[in-house]
């Protein structure tokens, strides 16, 4: 579970997340909010990316300010953009990363990736270079290298904005598919839909939190 | 850079740390003796080992175009000053090595040579050098260099389509801040990856 207890952030002067107290404990949370909102400052907060400047963030008890590293192996983090968060040139050396870092012995580490490689279609191109795979198979890859660290939650900040329709679909497809639980920012409404809760941002609060039949509608008329 | 060709030969079975070392002995020997015979025989197992390794000819030439120029020019000036075999040495030389250089990156996974080279490095940990972390800057370097040419070929489009790609300041200006928006990301994913310089897991 993750708690959140009188949270604000600020980036010196300016102000971005104000007083936020929730429980997360939904097995799909949706963020929405309009640019600017706090969306992707609140997401970095769960996993310790961030530091909330007031108030404190724990996820099964375990401070982020104090416990980051423990954290984040609680918590997993995929993001929009998915060049900058493939960080070895070849496809299977990339998804290995974060388990050497966890520092699982080697055994445990090819059995993982591979066994995560076959999940999303991408074991034919594990000796490829990771440049050459589209905008999807990227995503899924990142997807893939955060999912075979087993975390307990993941989070995605915009994982489908960057993707064509096909792709969208099938990174959307990847994230109901997963076992864990997971908290995602998007703008894809649609793919939102069946989500367990929805939180709306709005100015650095949080303006609904609700079910999707009831939070979606009132976003959109909000934004409009 | 030249990609890693999957394969199951004795030359990719071969310790990275061995090839590396291959590598620079055979680097030494040609310079230490310029002799032509020496310089053929290295051109010779090159072609042998590649061969060996199943890498086609065309993958192993193309590893010395980018230094075409530069052999023909050395030829030229050593056929000038010191005539014909001299000519061939340094030519056979250099292409010799940049063969077996090749040779090398084709069989061996970034991966395994980083490693290596980590393990190489680490006689300079009393200095204050962290292997791990040099390691974690050439992969990064591997790979990003095509992520940043295809940023530098966009923002070159771009800017020939609003006339300006001869402005130096409008071509590298959002180059540079697409870099810096870029180094952010990948600190924050390798951050998120759980990432920790300190520990020595090799
Ligand atoms: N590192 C930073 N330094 C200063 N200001 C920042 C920083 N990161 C974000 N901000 C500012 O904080 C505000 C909220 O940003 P955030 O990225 O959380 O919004 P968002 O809801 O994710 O928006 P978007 O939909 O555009 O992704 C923005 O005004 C942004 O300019
Ligand atoms: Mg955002």
């Amino acid at each position: 579970m993750i708690e959140i207890r009188q949270v604000g952030h600020a980036f010196g002067e300016r102000v971005v997340l104000r007083d936020l107290t929730l429980d997360l404990t939904e097995r799909r949370i949706a963020v929405v909010g309009g640019n600017g909102s706090g969306k992707s400052t609140f997401a970095r907060l769960l996993n310790g990316l961030l530091v909330p400047t007031r108030g404190e963030v724990r996820v099964d008890g375990l401070d982020t300010r104090r416990d980051g590293k423990a954290v984040r192996r609680k918590v997993g983090f995929v993001f929009q953009n998915p060049d900058n968060q493939i960080v070895l040139p070849v496809v299977a050396e990339d998804l290995a990363f974060g388990l050497k870092n966890l520092g699982l012995p080697k055994d445990e580490i090819a059995r993982r990736t591979d066994e995560a490689l076959r999940r999303y279609d991408l074991h034919a191109l594990r000796d490829h270079p990771a440049h050459l795979l589209s905008g999807g198979q990227k995503q899924l890859l990142a997807i893939a290298g955060v999912l075979a660290m087993a975390p307990e939650v993941i989070v995605f900040d915009e994982p489908t904005t960057l993707l064509d329709l096909r792709n969208k679909r099938r990174v959307a497809e990847a994230i109901d598919g997963l076992p864990q639980r997971a908290v995602v920012v998007s703008h894809d409404l649609a793919f939102l839909e069946h989500f367990d809760r929805v939180l709306v941002f709005e100015d650095g609060r949080v303006a609904i939190d609700d079910r999707p039949s009831v939070a979606l509608p009132a976003y959109v008329a909000m934004m409009s | 850079m030249t990609p890693y060709v999957p394969g199951d030969s004795p030359v990719h079975r071969c310790p990275p740390g061995r090839k590396i070392l291959a590598l620079v002995a055979a680097g030494t020997l040609l310079f230490a003796w310029p002799r032509l015979d020496l310089a053929l025989a290295a051109l010779a197992a090159a072609a042998l080992l590649s061969r060996l390794a199943g890498i086609p000819v065309r993958l192993m030439l193309a590893q010395l175009r980018p230094l075409a120029w530069i052999l023909a020019v050395l030829v030229l000036v050593q056929l000038a000053l010191d005539g014909w075999q001299a000519g061939l040495l340094v030519a056979a030389r250099l292409a010799a090595l940049v063969l077996l250089a090749g040779l090398v990156t084709l069989t061996t996974r970034s991966a395994d040579l980083i490693e290596a080279l980590q393990g190489g490095l680490s006689w300079l940990r009393p200095l204050g050098v962290n292997p791990a972390k040099v390691g974690l800057a050439i992969a990064l370097t591997l790979r990003f260099i095509p992520v940043l040419a295809a940023i530098a070929a966009e923002v070159r489009e771009a800017q020939r389509a609003r006339g300006l790609e001869r402005s130096l300041v409008a071509l590298t200006v959002p180059v540079v801040v697409r870099m810096l928006k870029m180094s952010d990301d990948i600190a924050a994913a390798i951050d998120a990856r759980s990432y920790d310089p300190d520990r020595d897991s090799r």
